[in-house]
């Protein structure tokens, strides 16, 4: 922004720039390209984000059909060659002759998916409650900001516990490991929600004074609308820095679950279902089933964190 | 004052009963008890009996205050799992739960403040920011993997120190402890750790922002100004006044202690509550999470009202702020 004015008669700039181009410019971007810590984790975090999408393109062999397994692969260190093919282990292969290389790949989908979802699902849940409760006020704010105060008493993982625990005792046996992602996303989503709400009434009870909704309430515009398209808009920011610290916690709070054998089955594992897996080969010498999935999980994690953190600085006005 | 304690109180105790709600309705609705307890040969009478027996004939409000009443003189029913009293299970366990958290509060709390003191006086030392880089990847890495890490370096590779369990015990009345043997001392070592580190940077990193706080006050100048040494500064001037928000933290923080010992316990097979609530979970046994929501939630809730408690009789602003305004 420049702060002399244009005079009246300057030529018209000679073409717009584009949407794009202005976003690559903004000051966002800015300190985004200035910061090699945010580059960095950006990319890593890109990265394991396509891997995960291109999963079935990418991995060497299909972990979940029998066909491709045999026996005879259990158990090869990584760089060995397949008995039979003569293709590379790249990662080794678990007890099932499973190349780690493609479960880690398809594990990753399932993290990233079970985090992406959970947290989406604990911000929009968060956001409706956050507006409701800022918005209309009253016994309904109340009600919703006294659950938010018990919940946020016990730590999040404890509750996800919980609800993964009762849903897993209301499905019937046959159906639990199918819905077992599922219920960790609404175990996970449900635990999370408290930190969206809180921070949208917050903002929203700054802004609901503010000229602009009182202008939207004369033209006649109704509660949802004004919610939904005018405050909105203004209290989102806080909201992406707590969804992106929220993913990595979703992520690592997934793994856990998955960890303690509360969370994602052996037939769909995840990153931490996997770490389960081979810490049972652990004593035996084959370290390489546990080594491979925990340091994915952990660049992963470290990866959306230090974004998180860069992201919480950058939107801060303060810290500018 | 006296009102706004009062109203804590009332606070806490309404909480819990949402809590208790919240526990009945999982006994009450999550699968059916009768099924659990009754074999395949029953006969329409037997369901009955139990049904009248159990009082699950009784209409829901007579249930849940008989519910709260067990509760209270800590009778939860039988687990479905091991066909025992929950309690008898419960107070078995607590003993190894509550020694290793005691271990790992008292390590989180002595190494958090003193390198968290340390990082704020020699805030530009390269060991000060080596600690404090390390504690960021300390931050981001999930407590399973720092425990499997452990496992991996002192067990596996260099053999010193046990895997799992707790070693021997010593069994004094209906405790038990692995304090005093040799072998459950070194069991300790690990899950303690483990336990202990992810709130040790915490408290580290507060102390250290409170330190840094502090140190530029102008007060802690004219001390300076006054000839005191740096040793009384530091630590009787400028660490006395960062430790309100530090006792808050450590409160909260002694509840999620306890809570992420079931993590702890399940990488070492530690034999306490944590593990038990777990297992409990994998096999839905209902009266045993049953039981472990409210025995937490009891813990939860009581830590916050002492620490609110505490806070208000620590700081006199807080006492004006509240009784005044909001």
């Amino acid at each position: 922004m420049t702060d002399t004015p244009l005079p009246q008669d300057a030529p018209l700039p000679e073409k717009d720039p584009s949407r794009l181009s202005l976003w690559w410019q903004s000051d966002f971007m800015y300190t985004f390209k200035r910061s090699p810590v945010a580059v960095v984790s950006f990319t890593v975090f890109a990265l394991i984000v396509l891997a995960a999408i291109f999963a079935p393109l990418i991995a060497p062999y299909n972990p979940f059909d029998p066909g491709s397994l045999n026996l005879m692969n259990g158990f090869s260190a990584p760089m060995t060659p397949n008995a039979f093919t003569g293709e590379t282990f790249w990662l080794g292969t678990d007890d099932q002759g499973r190349d780690v290389f493609s479960t880690i790949l398809y594990g990753m989908r399932i993290s990233l998916f079970v985090g992406a979802a959970a947290v989406l699902f604990a911000m929009v849940l968060g956001i409706t409650l956050g507006l409701l409760a800022g918005y209309v006020g009253g016994w309904t704010e109340t009600i919703i900001m006294r659950v938010a105060d018990v919940q946020l008493t016990f730590p999040a993982i404890l509750v996800a516990m919980l609800i993964f625990g009762v849903a897993k005792g209301i499905t019937p046996v046959e159906y639990r490991d199918q819905m077992a992602i599922w219920v960790l996303i609404i175990a996970i989503g449900l635990s999370d929600w408290v930190q969206f709400a809180r921070v949208v009434r917050g903002a929203t009870l700054v802004e609901k004074n503010k000229e602009y909704v009182q202008a939207a309430r004369l033209i006649g515009r109704t509660s949802p609308a004004i919610m939904l398209r005018h405050i909105l808009p203004n209290v989102l920011s806080p909201v992406l820095v707590i969804a992106t610290i929220s993913l990595a916690l979703a992520i690592i709070a997934e793994a856990t679950l998955s960890f303690l054998g509360v969370g994602a089955p052996p037939t769909q594992p995840s990153l931490g279902t996997l770490i389960r897996i081979g810490q049972g080969f652990l004593f035996s010498g084959e370290w390489w089933i546990l080594l491979f999935p925990a340091v994915t999980l952990l660049v992963l994690a470290l990866s959306v964190n230090l974004l998180g953190d860069w992201l919480r600085d950058a939107l801060n006005p303060r810290l500018r | 004052m006296l009102a706004y304690i009062i109203q804590r109180i009332a606070q806490s105790f309404l909480v819990l009963l949402v809590v208790g709600a919240v526990a009945f309705s999982m006994f009450r609705f999550v699968g059916d008890p009768i099924d659990n307890m009754l074999g395949q040969e029953r006969t329409q009478a037997d369901i009955e009996r139990l049904r009248t027996q159990l009082g699950l004939d009784q209409p829901f409000p007579v249930q849940y205050v008989k519910f709260l009443a067990g509760a209270v003189q800590g009778n939860f029913g039988v687990s479905y799992r091991q066909g025992r009293p929950v309690s008898q299970i419960l107070v078995e366990r607590a003993p190894a739960t509550l020694e290793l958290a005691a271990v790992s509060g008292f390590l989180a709390i002595s190494i958090g403040i003193g390198l968290g003191v340390f990082t704020a006086i020699r805030r530009d030392g390269f060991t000060a920011n080596a600690i404090m880089s390390l504690s960021l990847i300390g931050v981001s890495l999930p407590t399973f993997l720092i425990g499997i890490l452990l496992i991996y370096l002192f067990s596996v590779e260099l053999g010193w120190l046990p895997s799992f369990g707790r070693g021997d015990t010593v069994r004094i009345g209906w405790w038990t402890t692995g304090f005093l043997t040799e072998s459950g001392l070194k069991a300790l070592i690990l899950p303690s750790i483990t336990l202990g580190l992810y709130q040790m940077t915490l408290i580290m990193r507060l102390v250290r922002s409170e330190m840094l706080e502090v140190l530029r006050q102008d007060y802690i100048r004219f001390a300076r100004a006054r000839g005191l040494r740096d040793r009384a500064v530091n630590f009787r001037h400028a660490l006395k006044n960062t430790l309100v928000p530090v006792i808050t933290v450590t409160g909260l923080q002694l509840g999620s202690i306890i809570a992420f010992a079931i993590i702890t316990e399940t990488v070492f097979q530690w034999p306490g509550v944590g593990l038990l609530f777990i297992n409990a979970i994998q096999f839905v046994d209902i009266p045993v999470m049953a039981a472990y929501l409210m025995l937490i939630s009891v813990m939860f809730v009581g830590i916050n009202l002492i620490v609110d408690l505490l806070y208000f009789s620590i700081d006199p602003r807080l006492r004006a702020d509240r009784t005044g305004g909001h």
